[in-house]
């Protein structure tokens, strides 16, 4: 029990030092095996890597090729590895969560105490959403869809790269809260009041926010950079009804990121006003009102589950036709579902706490809207199904990946209509129900989505295949780890066991919990089939390479072109007569020219994104820690920095006729080799 | 007299389990207390999820059944299956995939804006159970829950009793839950007896409900509220109407009392709980509770919503903030704003009570009815003589 | 081959590549990314907004927007930023003639028009917040101060921007580049403007009404 305390004066509570802050030697949790043991093993992984490149002397060249490039296939491999090596870390969170759940019966505590398990699961969800989903969704439209539209890059190039670092930055803050203090203990949305200064008073949601501020700015500018791309760069003959789906569902994701993420950019901008400056928006007393809060937020986040599954419809609606062999069934159906879907997101964000009491005609209609959004998803499948009718369906990774999303994804649709039904809801909302059915739309329909485009456009992106039977292996785990580890949950919730919860008391639970735990397990060993698929595949990349550029026979523009393809993507631009451009070429007998080359004009590399995400981390590590000095001279710094690069003019440079040349005689070379 | 309605009407018994088979199914043994409550309330909302599963499934296993079989049937592999490259529009096809799924939903659709009435926690029950629609219901008993850090207190006002991380009630008399609570977001939930509604600092929900069963139910939060929450349990006792009686007679038999001190002593972040009961309750403890302002010398958020409503207090009132005595955790304010306070009181709960024992020996002036009548227009003169009459009468 | 496969006669030779180079000039794209910014920008006001509608009458027993609002100065204060405008505009106008002196007069007049909204919005806040209707008083304040600060944040960021861009066209005169910019300025500029008008019903006038 805490005691109540008599002063009021808050300079005894809050000691803020000029010079750190509010940074003490305590903020190191060196009291936490876990995290200290976790924090060895970071320290020894990563010094090692650092003395590798510095042995190596690659230096130079990532920062040269790499960090500084602004090519968008770069930065879209970029974003794949970060949203990867994230995965790792939110991985580990969810393990460790299904450990602890698993144990803490019986009276024992599990091996978490509340404050390091409180943290776990909020760094889970913010990880998984922000760090890993969204890098690698936004990594795949990045990497593909200039080259389905036949452009050279993106419309804005430099913004591109700054736009990948700021969602570094902002990952880069929230793992510092691993080490250095805490994180928030709030759950992944911070819901105040418990996220507001009074009930946490330390530096967990402070660094919640100032990584999701951020990294939102990345977001935001990557939103706004793809939109002007599809509208604007897209080759002579692509109408908007011609462009390849995968490209009009990223257009849909990107207006959705346009229209919702300054939503949680204010929302969470006013959270802070609350912590920093003693506002009263989100707080109990002075007439603020915390469900404010939910409402805002949650008119981001709706949106924002729609901006994660959105461009894998489109994967699925690629990877379909290509293994089907066939034309996409209802092109035109299913454009008009995925504009239908991104109009719908913004309708329905009050089913996420029916249980707010909100009345019952404001719930059902809520509730009939969510219902509403299944009807163009339904047709999508549908479409997905009649493709592979009359086709000839090859089982590649790609294809597996897309069977098993159509029949995970179903039974997730099924319980979202299920919990958007507002009576139902009120039996199952918070409930490990939810919990499953968010994993089994997000990992079902996301990640898998993200599988079959991993493993459909890496012969493009690498220049050759991934290894099938490490793929395989991988597969299998993940489906049948999926099942396992989220059908106890399903169970759990009819049970009326609710979420984040850390001990239990009652024992007949603990099975379902174990066998969870066991799926978890199975899903590590398909990470790790993973991680050795790609290790594989890099060892024998020269009997996997793909020297025609179209391994699978492709249909869009991107299979055009050689892989990996030339940094200015394509020689010659190409000229559109149809909705699966590439397959009409093939189909008509396009003649590659082999003459005639021109410059070609393309943007300069710059290091401004680099050093702008990196001062933004300290100042966002000074707002974290009080340090008020480091926060106004590194935001000083920043707009320093971004008004020094304005100065800059000559942002461009022109490719040499012979380099073009060479490159492409180079093609021509391995064409005729493949054709005899 | 209330009609009885469900939505379960035209599913007959046998209907509904069939259509509970795939989960029944998955269930097993083991013990579902959604598919399987005790309280009336809950039994309509498991029928609810019973019923919108079987209608979705009527479109999602064909669906699942048709992607195993397309692709099976149109492998690679198979040169049997005809192979159309090009055939990629159908409008019958069309049709029928967008409006197969629009004809469940409608279905769907018109469940949930009938459920959703029905069911709606602040509508007060229409019957006891199934088996029971046209009983007369009494007066329901009311209980007021508030949620603390990390535990739940029930007010009895019918008993003047209160409890801590125990509830009981009696089976087959309607009981309504006004709920809120002290300090963060929780939700109340008794997945035996009703769905869950949220409890919110400074503001109330409602929930109805009956216990159809005797027994001996799981209660708790469903919504994470910090460091406790995993221990914010209690028990729901479902008591026969002769157990009800004396359970209450045995709290009443106990002596310790819940005031606004012992309150605030509660009120502070405890783990683990284990149940208290109090013999009596001090008047509008609950009151002060849902309005935030137990603190003596604190306004309650009504009295400020009323004062709001009249365009605040003016530039008079500015500096009538107090420092917080007393916070739940080690730090108060933010690091840039002010130290964290309250909006003190007019008048402070000694002077309610010294106006209250004043009652009888002068005429308390009635409120002002000019609110009912539009702000700014005259008072009514018949109105406002009757008003004096009535004051004169008491 | 379904009906609307080919687009043009099967038997004419269609051409697959643009043999003269396609080149989407630098900046082609910048006005529309510029604009599609604003529209986010928008959103964020749009939110200040509705929390101000919801919040606006939660005074926490304290003062209300009729005991605080001086109209007259608000009023001088929307006159400046309005007078801003339309040197912007006339800024534009000597853009569009090449005259690179005028450019940089009018530019420098609107920069003291805003330089004068800015010290006046300050003058107003620093009074009530010295009369002790601080932004953390009520909820009513906090999202007042909080809407017209952050359109005062915007406005600091354009007066930045407009000296960086006059030394830029002191520099180099009115390149591409540069016209460009002052365009997007001027976007940006007129944004802030509709926002005020915005404010200044929304806020001042209404809350006077109130």
């Amino acid at each position: 029990m805490v005691t109540p305390m008599e002063t009021p004066n808050p300079a005894d509570f809050v000691a803020v030092s000029p010079i750190f802050g509010r940074f003490t030697i305590e903020a190191l949790p060196l009291h936490e095996p876990i995290v200290v043991a976790t924090f060895v093993v970071v320290a020894l992984g990563g010094g090692a890597l650092l003395a590798a490149l510095t042995y190596f002397k690659v230096w130079g060249y990532l920062w040269k090729e790499w960090f500084t490039s602004v090519d968008h296939k770069k930065i879209g491999l970029m974003y794949m590895i970060l949203g990867l090596v994230m995965l790792l870390r939110g991985f580990a969170d969810a393990i460790m969560m299904r450990l602890q759940q698993a144990m803490a019966f019986n009276g024992s505590e599990g091996y978490l105490n509340a404050h390091h398990y409180d943290q776990i699961f909020t760094a889970h969800g913010v990880i998984m959403i922000f760090f890993v989903a969204m890098p690698l969704v936004t990594g795949l439209m990045n990497y593909i869809v200039p080259l389905q539209i036949g452009a050279r890059d993106v419309s804005f190039p430099f913004l591109n790269n700054f736009s990948f670092w700021m969602t570094t930055a902002g990952a880069i803050i929230v793992m510092m809260s691993l080490f250095v203090g805490e994180f928030a203990t709030t759950g992944w949305l911070a819901y105040p009041p418990l996220s507001g200064i009074g009930y946490s008073p330390g530096v967990g949601v402070d660094y919640y926010i100032w990584g999701l501020q951020v990294a939102g700015v990345g977001t935001t500018l990557s939103g706004i950079n793809l939109i002007a791309t599809i509208v604007k760069m897209r080759a002579p003959g692509m109408g908007m009804m011609k462009m390849p789906v995968f490209t009009w569902t990223s257009l849909c994701t990107n207006i959705l990121i346009v229209a919702s993420f300054p939503v949680l950019t204010a929302v969470l901008a006013l959270l802070t006003l609350d912590r920093y400056v003693g506002t009263n928006f989100f707080t109990n007393d002075f007439g603020g009102n915390p469900m404010m809060y939910v409402n805002l937020i949650w008119i981001w986040g709706h949106p924002e589950v729609y901006i994660l599954i959105l461009p894998l419809f489109g994967v699925f609606s690629e990877v379909t036709s290509t293994f089907s062999g066939k034309r996409l069934f209802g092109y035109t159906s299913m454009v008009y579902a995925s504009v239908v879907i991104t109009i719908l997101a913004y309708v329905v964000w009050l089913h996420h706490f029916f249980t707010m009491g909100s009345g019952a005609s404001v719930n059902s209609f809520f509730g009939i809207t969510t219902m509403v959004i299944s009807i163009p998803t339904g047709a999508k499948i549908f479409n997905w199904l009649f493709t592979m009718y009359r086709g000839r369906i090859r089982f590649e990774l790609p294809m597996m990946w897309t069977i098993a999303f159509m029949l995970t994804f179903v039974i997730g649709g099924m319980t979202g209509v299920l919990l958007a039904v507002p009576p139902a809801d009120f039996v199952l909302h918070n409930s490990l129900f939810l919990i499953a059915h968010f994993h089994n739309v997000i990992i079902g329909g996301v990640l898998f989505g993200l599988f079959a485009g991993i493993n459909y456009w890496a012969p493009k992106a690498l220049g050759f295949r991934l290894d099938p039977v490490w793929g395989k292996r991988s597969f299998w785990l993940w489906v049948i780890g999926f099942w396992v580890a989220f059908m106890p949950l399903y169970i759990l919730g009819l049970m009326g066991v609710t979420r984040r919860l850390r001990v239990f008391d009652d024992p007949s639970l603990q099975i379902w919990f174990q066998i969870a735990a066991l799926g978890a397990f199975m899903i590590a060993g398909g990470i790790a089939c993973m991680l050795i698929q790609f290790y594989v595949s890099f060892r024998n990349r020269e009997a996997l390479r793909d020297t025609s550029g179209d391994p699978w026979e492709g249909r869009t523009l991107e299979w055009s072109t050689s892989s990996p393809p030339p940094e200015y993507n394509f020689a010659f631009t190409p000229v559109v007569h149809d909705n699966d451009a590439w397959s009409d070429m093939k189909a008509r007998g396009y003649a590659r020219p082999l003459d005639g080359y021109r410059p070609i004009h393309m943007p300069s590399n710059t290091g401004t994104g680099v050093v702008i995400s990196a001062l933004s981390v300290v100042f966002g590590a000074a707002m974290v820690w009080y340090v008020w000095w480091l926060a106004g001279l590194s935001f000083i710094a920043i707009l320093a920095t971004a008004i020094g690069h304005t100065f800059i003019y000559k942002r461009d440079y022109h490719i040499p006729v012979p380099d073009v040349e060479r490159t492409e005689a180079a093609r021509t070379q391995l064409l005729t080799a493949e054709a005899r | 007299m209330r009609t009885s309605l469900s939505f379960a009407g035209p599913f007959s018994r046998p209907h509904r389990v069939f259509l509970a088979l795939p989960l029944l199914a998955l269930l097993g043994a083991c013990d579902a207390v959604v598919l399987s409550p005790s309280g009336d309330v809950a039994m309509q909302q498991r029928d609810l999820v019973l019923i919108s599963t079987g209608l979705m499934l009527l479109i999602i296993l064909p669906v699942m059944a048709l992607t195993v079989l397309f692709a099976w049937r149109y492998r690679a592999a198979n040169k049997e299956a005809r192979y159309e490259p090009d055939w990629d529009h159908s409008t019958q096809l069309e049709l029928i995939i967008w409006a197969a799924p629009l004809l469940i939903i409608i279905c769907l659709g018109a469940l949930t804006w009938v459920g959703t009435h029905i069911l709606d926690p602040y509508r007060p029950l229409g019957r006891l159970d199934a088996s029971r629609p046209t009983q007369v219901l009494g007066k329901p008993l009311e209980v007021q829950v508030v949620a603390l850090d990390w535990k739940w207190l029930f007010f009895y006002p019918e008993y003047g009793i209160a409890t801590v991380n125990e509830l009981a009630a009696p089976v087959d008399r309607p009981i309504m839950f006004r709920i809120t609570s002290s300090s963060v977001m929780n939700s109340f939930y008794i997945p035996a007896l009703a769905g869950q509604i949220y409890a919110m600092p400074g503001m109330e929900t409602k929930l109805h409900a009956v216990i159809n069963k005797p027994g001996d139910y799981a209660g708790f939060s469903a919504n994470y509220s910090g460091a406790g929450f995993s221990g914010m349990r209690f028990r729901f006792h479902g008591l026969s109407n002769a157990d009800f009686g004396k359970w209450v007679s045995g709290v009443k038999s106990g002596k310790s009392a819940l005031d606004r001190a012992a309150y605030l002593k509660l009120e502070q972040p405890s783990e683990n709980v284990p149940v208290q009961r109090f013999a009596s309750v001090e008047a509008g403890l609950y009151d002060a509770a849902l309005n935030m302002c137990v603190e003596p010398g604190k306004m309650c958020m009504n009295e400020m919503m009323h004062i709001d409503a009249k365009g605040g207090l003016g530039m008079a009132a500015v500096h009538n903030v107090r420092p917080l005595a007393y916070d739940k955790y080690a730090r108060r304010g933010s690091v840039l704003g002010t130290n964290a306070g309250y909006v003190a009181a007019l008048c402070t709960p000694g002077d309610a009570k010294a106006m209250l024992a004043a009652k009888h020996d002068r005429p308390v002036p009635l409120p002002d009815p000019g609110g009912l009548i539009g702000a700014g227009l005259s008072r009514p003169a018949l109105l406002s003589s009757a008003s004096t009459d009535a004051a004169k009468n008491l | 081959m379904s009906s609307r496969t080919l687009a043009v006669d099967p038997n004419e030779p269609v051409e697959f590549y643009l043999r003269e180079e396609h080149d989407h000039p630098e900046g082609s794209s910048t006005m529309l990314g510029f604009w599609i910014y604003l529209m986010s920008d928008c959103l964020i006001f749009a939110i200040l907004f509705a929390c101000y509608g919801v919040l606006g009458s939660n005074y926490a027993a304290g003062p209300a927007p009729r005991d605080l609002f001086d109209l007259p100065l608000v009023a001088l204060n929307t006159a400046m930023l309005l007078f801003s405008s339309i040197t912007y505009g006339f800024a534009m106008l000597a853009m569009e003639d090449k005259k690179v002196g005028q450019t940089q007069m009018w530019l420098a007049i609107t920069g003291l028009f805003g330089l004068a909204f800015l010290s006046i919005e300050l003058y107003e806040f620093s009074h009530m917040i010295h009369e002790g209707a601080t932004p953390q008083r009520s909820a009513f304040l906090s999202s007042f101060f909080t809407l017209v600060g952050t359109h005062g944040i915007h406005v600091t960021f354009g007066l930045i921007w407009l000296v960086t861009l006059m030394v830029q066209v002191a520099k180099r005169g009115l390149i591409a580049a540069n016209t460009r910019r002052l365009m997007c300025l001027s976007m940006f500029w007129h944004f802030l403007d509709v926002i005020w008008i915005g404010v200044f019903t929304f806020v001042y006038l209404m809350g006077m009404l109130r």
